[in-house]
């Protein structure tokens, strides 16, 4: 039985008389420890998705079952790394950790471990040192680390990255990346993400799955990445099996279902 | 003016002593000198442009209401009829005869009481506006409607169904100060983002969570607009409104300087309430500053 299961999963938008199709039977397994990448084109409802995995929308029909029970409200064993980061700016640094840690661990741990779970995750994504900080005062990739930090101290048992590296400029994009890679390494996550960066996908996923345009998008090819962990960014530039893989959804994203715009 | 005076004094104690670690002093000194000069610049150029336009006002009004048959006293004459007014704000013969100080507290009291009410409930309706959509469409018209009614119309009404001064005044304050504090409330709320709800339900917040955590830091720069307007509208209703109910306030020592024909002292009485005015004005914004310090610059 799979870990995280999405049953044929239906998405209808509702506007007056309009009804419009996002998603048309989706259907996903996902294994414990496993690192999902979930590519399209934009429009093409991937965020829809990963929002009805984290219950911030609910599916028209089908659902997700995680751990043989169905989830339809959100809830923190869903933890999710949002595009824009959303840290919230009143609080600071440790402060946007901690409360997460103390929603999630209120009667399971005590003041002191609380503390002290907070400050792990921080150092776990190295952003200890700026605890005190608030958002405002801090770069765009370290909210979006001090974001992963606060969704890996709920531990989660599926961890949500919507497009989690979308609004960093490359150079940090490829620093953050690495560094998933190796929270994934050493915490063994199950981590789902949402992308439309080819490279990415490819380096960070153990399997990609490729999504047809909207309207009514479904998944429209599911591949395996057939590379040893850990994984080294310089080396793959020219191993073969990784140009392959690319070459694969380059081919999916730009000659079967090439964006075309919505008319 | 001090440190200029003590400038030239230490440049002529230096060539009386010119042994070297009074040379060596010097760069150290004349840098902070410089810096207290600067300020003092800056300050200057702050306090200086208001303080002339003030003097010429006052000039400009000096010979205006100097002549002879005037209507209104030239400010000289105010400060001689007002002289013991403004020296001693603390006596108290009893009655109505009462120091400034006496006055003013006694309207920042009602103030206080009927504005804080307002601030409350305020910003309890304008949550439950902002954040509900039906009790929007059903309070939002009748808010729409009442807040255009001016404060005094509410007087009438009050003391009937009050039959006393004191709780008409307050009711006064509190009825006029709280339409813009729920409405900036109401759109606080609504303008939360999307993502700060996302994390609540994430977290699985609790309403009462929510509302601490999120809720009210996020809306707070709204929040505080409308506290803002809101003070700014209680003391303009509460001279008003005292001139009517009478008793002690500093718009019925108005009222009763005008009855009495003691311009000047209303004129000094103008004076005390537009600086009150002023400084409580400025006492909320330097709350919300103070309070929204993390969430204004997003």
């Amino acid at each position: 039985m799979a870990y995280l299961k999405l049953d044929h999963i239906d998405k209808t938008f509702t506007r007056g008389n309009a009804t419009t199709e996002v998603l048309k039977d989706i259907n996903l397994s996902i294994e414990k420890g496993e690192y999902v990448s979930i590519i399209g084109h934009s429009g093409c409802g991937k965020s829809t998705l990963l929002n009805i995995i984290a219950g911030l929308t609910r599916a028209t029909m089908g659902g997700v079952i995680l751990e043989n029970r169905e989830v339809n409200s959100p809830g923190p064993d869903r933890a999710v790394v949002f595009q824009n980061h959303s840290l919230l700016p009143w609080l600071t640094v440790y402060e946007n950790v901690r409360l997460g840690v103390d929603k999630v661990f209120s009667s399971t741990k005590s003041r002191a471990e609380r503390d002290a779970w907070t400050m792990h995750n921080l150092n776990l994504v190295q952003m200890a040192h700026a605890r005190d900080k608030r958002p405002s005062e801090i770069s765009g990739g370290m909210k979006q680390r001090v974001g992963i930090a606060r969704a890996l101290a709920m531990e989660p048992k599926v961890l949500l990255l919507d497009e989690p590296f979308g609004a960093l400029d490359a150079l940090t994009r490829a620093h953050l990346q690495d560094s998933v890679m190796a929270l994934h390494q050493k915490l063994n996550n199950t981590i789902l993400m949402i992308t439309h960066d080819v490279d990415e996908a490819v380096l960070l996923s153990d399997r990609i799955v490729m999504m047809t345009n909207g309207p009514s998008a479904r998944i429209g090819e599911v591949l395996e990445v057939p590379l040893a962990r850990p994984r080294k960014r310089l080396d793959l530039a020219s191993n073969a099996a990784y140009l392959q893989c690319r070459q694969r959804v380059l081919e999916f994203l730009y000659e079967r279902h090439r964006f075309v715009e919505a008319a | 003016m001090n440190m200029t005076a003590r400038k030239i004094e230490m440049d002529t104690v230096l060539p009386v002593s010119p042994a070297a670690p009074v040379v060596a002093l010097t760069p150290k000194q004349a840098p902070r000198a410089e810096k207290y000069l600067k300020m003092a610049k800056e300050t200057a150029a702050r306090v200086v442009p208001p303080l002339v336009v003030l003097a010429l006002l006052v000039l400009v009004w000096e010979l205006v209401c100097r002549r002879a048959g005037s209507t209104l006293p030239p400010p000289s004459r105010v400060f001689k009829d007002t002289r013991e007014l403004i020296l001693d704000p603390f006596f108290d013969n009893g009655g109505i005869d009462k120091g400034l100080f006496w006055h003013l507290s006694a309207s920042l009291q009602r103030v206080a009481f009927g504005y804080s009410l307002a601030a409350v409930g305020g910003v309890a309706l304008g949550v439950l506006v902002g954040q509900s959509v039906w009790a929007m469409r059903g309070l939002d018209p009748l808010f729409q409607v009442l807040r255009t009614i001016p404060p005094l119309a509410w007087l009438p009404l009050s003391l009937a169904a009050f039959r006393d001064g004191q709780p008409s005044a307050i009711f006064v304050i509190f009825i006029t100060s709280i339409w813009p504090i729920i409405i900036n409330t109401a759109v606080g709320i609504r303008n939360i983002p999307q993502d700060y709800r996302n994390v609540a339900a994430v977290l699985q917040l609790n309403p009462l969570e929510f509302f601490a955590k999120i809720m009210i830091p996020a809306a707070a720069p709204y929040i505080f607009t409308g506290l803002r307007i809101g003070i700014g509208l209680s003391w303009l209703a509460i001279v008003a409104a005292e001139m009517l109910i009478g008793g002690v306030g500093i718009g019925f020592f108005i009222w009763d300087a005008w009855n009495s024909s003691h311009i000047s002292e209303i004129i000094l009485a103008l004076f005390y309430v537009g600086i009150v005015g002023f400084v409580l004005d400025r006492l909320i914004a330097a709350a919300g500053k103070f309070v929204t310090r993390g969430t204004a610059q997003n």
